[in-house]
């Protein structure tokens, strides 16, 4: 599934403005205009959804709600109330008990359930490939004759990593709502404070917590990126992506570390469920973006001073 | 592939890519380096910046603060409370602590307030207060993806506990004693953990054998504040270093309240608004309904739960309060109380729980002898047990030697 066994992309341009312009530095001619990294965007973003792998890891996304929703439909069908030896909150998978009574809930429990684990594995998956692939099956060269230089198509692939955040998120949520309405009942929302809301409020609120699931993405994204830029072996870089977000999880739950914690990316994931507080809890939200942002820039820039200085020999 | 040929491309600047020198290479990587480094600098930098100065406020005598908390009624505010205990209770080999028993027993579901008040016990919790007036109050515990509320509007008492979507319902009578249990009195305990409430205790219960002093100024919530500083009197066996409560300067609400121990160290109880604001909450603040399907528990009347919430409160909480109808020794910071238990070192009000409690107690116990004959201490940094081998528990923020002095009056 690499860009060689495709059809090349027509976005590229390359094969054609190879083709009609005689040989020699085409500097004059080029073409400058901003939509050319828009382009390249394009075509990135059209080159990973197309690939199979990529459509069967949504696949998979898209299957989580539903296998919880009827997890859950068939615990309770007897009429019983979810797990109800319990004990007080902070423990089990968050807002189980409540998908019963209001499918919008499901949104929220699939992403609690699907953060930790299959979010970033997917995204590691995407990211590690993005360059590491490419210089694997021998195509990065190819795409650096385009005249768009190195860091615009790493732009490109990091726009796409983000894209490709936000869609994985999409996948999840979108999958679990309508999942969730087949299911349960609908209605007004009782936030997690104890406040009712309406269900467009919830329905809102439940947008807004996608996109900060989203954002919670772009951390391990961006260091996917990097580690894709050290190696010519995608699998390699996939692995280590994907071991990095198990390692630092393992990290966040050991409490004699609890000084590096509030640097650790996956630290404040669950914090998208302040958004269910009213009034909504904003410290750890904000906490969370600024952490993330600091991710993007520390190994965004690391990405960009390893790719531009990198021999490409494959 | 065929129509794939190289082309050369020219540099053009920001997006040249072609073979820069060995030493531009490194360069480059000075970026993230820098980014880093500038991140570093900001995180270290900024709390520093922002505590800058303590706020210049005119003087005020002690006696003058605290006649202005008194005056105080803010009866409208809402905001965030952190408080962090640290008792020093024994953990239990398998990582909770004794505090944890409590919330076990309770653990059945229920969101009824008292096992969630043993949590508040140990570690750091964030609260969300909101108050407007007598009859409207609410306090949430801010848990991982949960929170636990407790509603008062008017004769309504709800909690609810999102984590478990379980709800527990009380209905609080104008006379709130006319049931002769304290059952009304549970949110209260709740309610008790701002600032104000602690602070009015702790004023209750000055008198000679302490010094008040205002210590400073200092900034909480944003909020100008004066610290007022009590202090056990010289030569007092108490365990207790100071208490420190910031004022505001404004209109006299404690926003902080700091117990630190003699032995120093970190404070044993530090409850500070985070955020405050004295506006009037929204009405739909109080307002609750359960959730449909949510497990909703009426004020229960088993003993069992009694029973608990003596064991909680007697231990831990507020040992004073649970403890006022029993023998005290010694005055003001120095008073241990004692309590006469028949057959052995048992706990004293355990129909449940607590006999669990006391063998776990004992195996962090230490002996001591004295005139009295011997007996087990039981240390946290603030309160100190001495259960002697006749049946006798006395209890008080004091050392050791004062429990066994007490131990060996009482003789």
């Amino acid at each position: 599934m690499s860009r060689a066994d495709e059809p090349k992309s027509a976005d590229t341009g390359v094969p054609k403005t190879a083709d009609t312009r005689p040989p020699g530095p085409t500097t004059d001619k080029r073409p400058t205009s901003p939509l050319w990294a828009l382009a390249l965007f394009r075509s990135e973003l059209t080159t990973t959804l197309r690939r199979w792998r990529t459509l069967a890891l949504l696949g998979v996304l898209a299957l989580i709600p539903i296998l919880i929703g009827v997890a859950v439909k068939i615990e309770t069908s007897d009429g019983g109330g979810f797990g109800g030896g319990r004990g007080g909150g902070g423990e089990g998978p968050a807002f189980f008990p409540q998908i019963t009574n209001n499918g919008i809930f499901l949104v929220f429990a699939s992403l609690a359930a699907t953060l930790p684990v299959f979010l970033p594995m997917v995204i590691g998956v995407i990211t590690g490939d993005a360059i590491a692939g490419e210089a694997g099956s021998g195509t990065l060269r190819y795409l650096l004759v385009a005249p768009a230089g190195r860091t615009r198509l790493l732009l490109a692939k990091f726009t796409t990593s983000m894209a490709f955040c936000l869609i994985a998120t999409l996948v999840v949520a979108l999958s679990g709502l309508v999942t969730g309405a087949l299911l349960f009942p609908l209605g007004d929302v009782t936030l997690i404070s104890g406040i009712t809301v309406s269900f467009e409020e919830a329905l809102l609120r439940a947008l807004g917590v996608a996109a900060l699931v989203a954002l919670s993405l772009v951390g391990i994204a961006t260091v996917g990126l990097f580690i894709s830029t050290l190696t010519n072996s995608g699998i390699a870089a996939m692995a280590t992506t994907v071991g990095l977000v198990i390692t630092a999880q393992i990290l966040d739950t050991i409490p004699q570390l609890h000084a590096i914690h509030p640097y650790l990316f996956p630290h404040y994931w669950l914090s998208f469920a302040d958004l269910l507080r009213e009034p909504v809890y904003w410290d750890e939200l904000v906490k969370n973006l600024g952490l993330q942002g600091l991710y993007v820039a520390v190994f965004g820039s690391a990405a960009w001073a390893r790719f531009t200085a990198k021999d490409i020999t494959a | 592939m065929a129509r794939i040929r190289p082309t050369q491309v020219a540099d053009d600047g920001f997006w040249d890519e072609e073979r820069p020198s060995r030493g531009k290479k490194a360069a480059r990587y000075a970026a993230p380096v820098a980014v880093a480094g500038i991140a570093a600098a900001t995180i270290g930098l900024v709390p520093a910046l922002a505590s800058t100065g303590d706020p210049n406020l005119p003087k005020i005598s002690a006696q003058e603060l605290i006649s202005k908390m008194a005056a105080s009624d803010a009866q409208q505010m809402s905001g965030s409370v952190k408080i962090t205990t640290d008792l020093g209770i024994p953990s239990l080999p398998g990582g909770g602590s004794i505090a944890d028993l409590g919330g076990a027993q309770g653990g059945d579901a229920s969101a009824a307030p008292d096992a969630k008040l043993m949590e508040l016990v140990s570690g750091s919790h964030t609260l969300r207060v909101a108050t407007d007036g007598p009859d409207k109050q609410r306090v949430s515990i801010v848990e991982n993806a949960a929170e636990y509320s407790l509603i008062h509007n008017g004769d309504e008492i709800w909690a609810y506990d999102s984590g478990s979507n379980s709800a527990y319902h009380a209905t609080a009578p104008k006379g709130a004693k006319a049931k002769g249990d304290h059952r009304q009195e549970l949110p209260k305990d709740l309610r008790d953990v701002t600032p104000q409430e602690i602070a009015k205790k702790v004023l209750a219960s000055v008198d000679d054998t302490t010094d008040v002093t205002v210590d400073g100024t200092s900034r909480v919530a944003g909020r100008d504040a004066y610290d007022l500083l009590i202090k056990p009197k010289q030569g007092s066996d108490s365990t207790i270093g100071s208490v420190r409560i910031a004022v505001d300067a404004d209109n006299g609400v404690p926003l902080k309240f700091t117990l630190s121990p003699k032995s120093g160290g970190k404070a044993v109880i530090d409850v500070g608004f985070t955020k405050v604001d004295f506006g009037k909450p929204k009405a739909s603040t109080f307002a609750f309904t359960p959730p449909k399907g949510a497990k909703v528990t009426e004020e229960p009347t088993a003993d069992r739960k009694h029973a608990q919430k003596d064991f909680g409160a007697k231990d831990f909480k507020d040992a004073q309060g649970a403890l006022s109808g029993l023998n005290v020794v010694g005055k003001g910071w120095d008073s241990v109380a004692r309590l006469d238990t028949p057959g052995g070192a048992a706990a004293p009000s355990g129909d449940s729980g607590p006999g669990a409690a006391s063998g776990l107690l004992d195996g962090f116990g230490k002996e001591v002898k004295g005139k009295f004959g011997s007996g087990t201490v039981v240390s946290t940094r603030l309160v100190n047990a001495l259960l002697t081998d006749d049946g006798k528990v006395f209890v008080g923020a004091v050392d050791k030697d004062a429990l066994v002095k007490a131990a060996n009056a009482a003789k």
